[in-house]
């Protein structure tokens, strides 16, 4: 299993420990560039871009912009990336990135076919690398590294690690936590399509033996079955960390795709009470309100003291 | 996009998958114009996007014209779970040995495509049993593979083989136009042993529309859908009288569900994206008003970055423009919130503090 912090934080010691290099694929695009600004305010360590036919230009006058991943990763070292591109060049870029050596491919744009995704989760199989998304707002380790869209203001160092399918619940949820004085250890964005790169049970893996894990937080929505799956992963393990869900989706109709590529219920594959029935199997509550999240993660740190 | 059984069985055709005679319509001088194409007995089938239509009376036997003349109407008029009849599918009778089940679909826990194949066909797929289940990667399903799946479910000679060849016809099917279910339920052994497609259901993947040119002139949308996608929304009509905006699917549908937690029901879902602007919380508002049995509009916008004041001013223009004159509960997280509460005072437009709120005040509200 990859150890998602020693990739984003690095180790004590290395001379960039906790400032990791990241590429920004589409920088000089609209979204790509505003969010690395925000980025970078957050303090993550942006060290190049990389436009085709923009080589040898520099972004805001300081981080060199490249034309391919592989003259990126050669001049930095980096071994993140984070993609801005639309969704028809998703692929090739994505691919760029996998075979210059990228170890953290953090695939931001929605609109991905599946088909291209599932390319993509192969390459990254076959060079030991991790793909965030897509169709995700990222993953941040708050207050020391951001390689995504959130905004900071949600979120607050901490013990909670969070998981969600939603960018938008992600940030709602934080926000209640961070309140409730639950700060988060890292969030990781799943992503709203059908086809995750890191799935909801390999977010789990990536978080499930963190040292000083306080608890655990899943914001799942309906489509597909991979909160049955982490569930009964947690049954398996016996995973005794205080854990909240939250399923977006109850009242949705069937059939219909509700905003996500992913968020549809076909016949029972996918709905939301099945998720749920599998949480309450696991001993996990479900929060009815993103509200309701943090009282009733207190209500299971009460019992697990 | 889910298409209608008449579409999913031209691809079908196009694929070389074996069919009975069928011929489609819209209304009944155009069908009677088929009839004797097609001769009977023949069955009436509606084609509507939703599964369970043989309960709901939506397939009909016609033995004769009497029979048809009777039946067309009544099944063009049919509502099955919220759905209007698209088209009528006339179908030739079929004499039926055995009924299979067959489909392939993306397996999003494996990632992979998927076939499950079954001798217990004709029913929904939930109550098929004896399932086999097979994961076949990314790539087309070989023939030793079908003839494996042909041999689990007892399939013996000519039967074997034409069964065989269907689901290698599938598979291509399913690969080159992307598909994320293809579904074949019944598939049917005939009196002579050949296999028949009967049904067919195609689930496309809609974000790779903009390869398959091909299949858009199934494409089925709304004015108001095709609106909303354009200005890069998705939006799904729903059949109460709240309409429900806001920014992220996951955020929208959280809202959905609270509302009907609390007894309200919701008009649509509108979802305008990540981010929020004046221009697309205005472009939201245009979209609404285009949808009549809405009462009123409940808005949960979780704005990390976005100024409130912002979408506060998109509400005001909305007014005076007269695009609305709807009353608007809203909750607004994000910068200047107290100031977007002053410039909102005395305006059909309520905002409160938390989304529990402003769903109590909008259930309320539209009873009045």
């Amino acid at each position: 299993m990859t150890d998602i912090f020693e990739l984003l934080k690095g180790k004590p010691g290395d001379s960039d420990y906790e400032k990791k290099g990241v590429i920004v694929q589409g920088i000089t695009g609209s979204y790509g560039s505003l969010h690395s600004r925000k980025m970078i305010e957050y303090g993550t360590n942006i060290v190049a871009g990389v436009t085709p036919n923009k080589g040898g230009q520099k972004f805001d006058d300081n981080i060199p912009i490249y034309n391919t991943m592989q003259e990126a990763v050669d001049a930095t070292n980096a071994k993140i990336s984070i993609l801005f591109v639309p969704a028809k060049f998703f692929l090739s870029a994505a691919k760029d990135a996998l075979n210059a050596g990228i170890k953290l491919l953090v695939a931001i744009p929605e609109h991905v076919p599946i088909r291209d995704t599932m390319e993509t989760i192969e390459l990254a199989k076959q060079k030991g690398a991790v793909v965030i998304g897509p169709n995700t707002p990222g993953i941040m380790i708050p207050e020391l590294i951001k390689i995504g869209i959130m905004p900071p203001m949600p979120f607050k160092a901490g013990k909670i690690a969070v998981l969600s399918k939603s960018g938008t619940l992600l940030y709602e949820i934080s926000d209640a936590l961070t309140s409730a004085g639950f700060g988060q250890s890292i969030t990781i964005g799943i992503g709203g399509d059908p086809v995750n790169g890191t799935r909801l049970i390999d977010a789990f893996e990536m978080v499930k033996d963190i040292p000083d894990l306080g608890g655990l937080v899943v914001v799942g929505e309906i489509g597909g079955d991979s909160e049955e799956i982490l569930a009964q992963r947690i049954i398996d393990i016996g995973f005794s960390k205080p854990t909240v869900a939250y399923i977006a989706g109850r009242a949705a109709p069937k059939e219909k795709r509700m905003g996500h590529a992913g968020a549809i219920v076909m016949g029972t594959y996918g709905s939301a009470e099945s998720k749920i029935s599998m949480f309450n199997k696991a001993n996990i509550p479900v929060a009815k309100r993103p509200a309701e999240v943090p009282v009733l993660l207190a209500g299971k740190m009460e019992k697990s003291d | 996009m889910q298409l209608l059984e008449f579409q999913a069985k031209e691809l079908f055709r196009e694929y070389g998958i074996n069919l009975l005679d069928s011929i489609s319509s819209t209304n009944i001088e155009e069908a009677r114009k088929h009839v004797k194409e097609l001769g009977y007995p023949f069955v009436i089938k509606i084609q509507v996007p939703v599964g369970g239509r043989g309960k709901a009376g939506g397939i009909q036997k016609c033995q004769n014209d009497d029979e048809f003349e009777l039946k067309y109407p009544q099944v063009m008029d049919l509502t099955i779970k919220g759905e209007k009849a698209r088209a009528i599918l006339l179908e030739k009778m079929a004499d039926i040995k055995k009924e299979l089940y067959l489909s392939i679909f993306l397996n999003r826990s494996k990632r992979c495509y998927t076939i499950i194949a079954s001798a217990e066909g004709g029913v929904e797929i939930e109550s098929v049993k004896n399932q086999i289940i097979k994961e076949v990667g990314l790539g087309d399903v070989s023939e030793e593979l079908a003839k494996e799946v042909a041999k689990e479910m007892g399939l013996e000679g000519k039967t074997a083989d034409q069964f065989v060849d269907t689901l290698k016809k599938l598979s291509k099917l399913t690969i080159e136009k992307e598909a994320e279910l293809v579904e074949i339920n019944p598939l049917a052994i005939m009196q002579d042993d050949s296999v028949i497609a009967l049904d067919g259901k195609f689930v496309t993947d809609d974000n790779s529309n903009f390869r398959h040119d091909e299949l858009q002139k199934y494409q089925e949308k709304s004015e108001i859908e095709e609106q909303a996608e354009k200005s890069g929304f998705s939006l799904v009509e729903l059949d109460g009288d709240i309409a429900v905006v806001g920014n992220g699917a996951g955020l929208v549908m959280s809202t959905l569900d609270m509302l009907s937690d609390n007894g309200g029901k919701a008009a649509c879902f509108l979802d305008v994206g990540g981010g929020a602007t004046t221009e697309s919380v205005y472009e939201a508002l245009t979209l609404i008003s285009k949808l009549d049995r809405v009462k009123g509009i409940l808005v949960n916008l979780y704005g990390g970055i976005v100024k409130t004041t912002v979408v506060a001013e998109a509400f005001l223009k909305a007014y005076e423009n007269n695009l609305i004159d709807l009353p608007v509960f809203s909750r607004l997280k994000g910068t200047e919130s107290e100031k977007a509460k002053e410039m909102l005072q005395g305006s059909k437009i309520k905002i409160f503090d938390t989304i529990e709120e402003a769903i109590n005040a909008a259930v309320m509200g539209v009873k009045k």
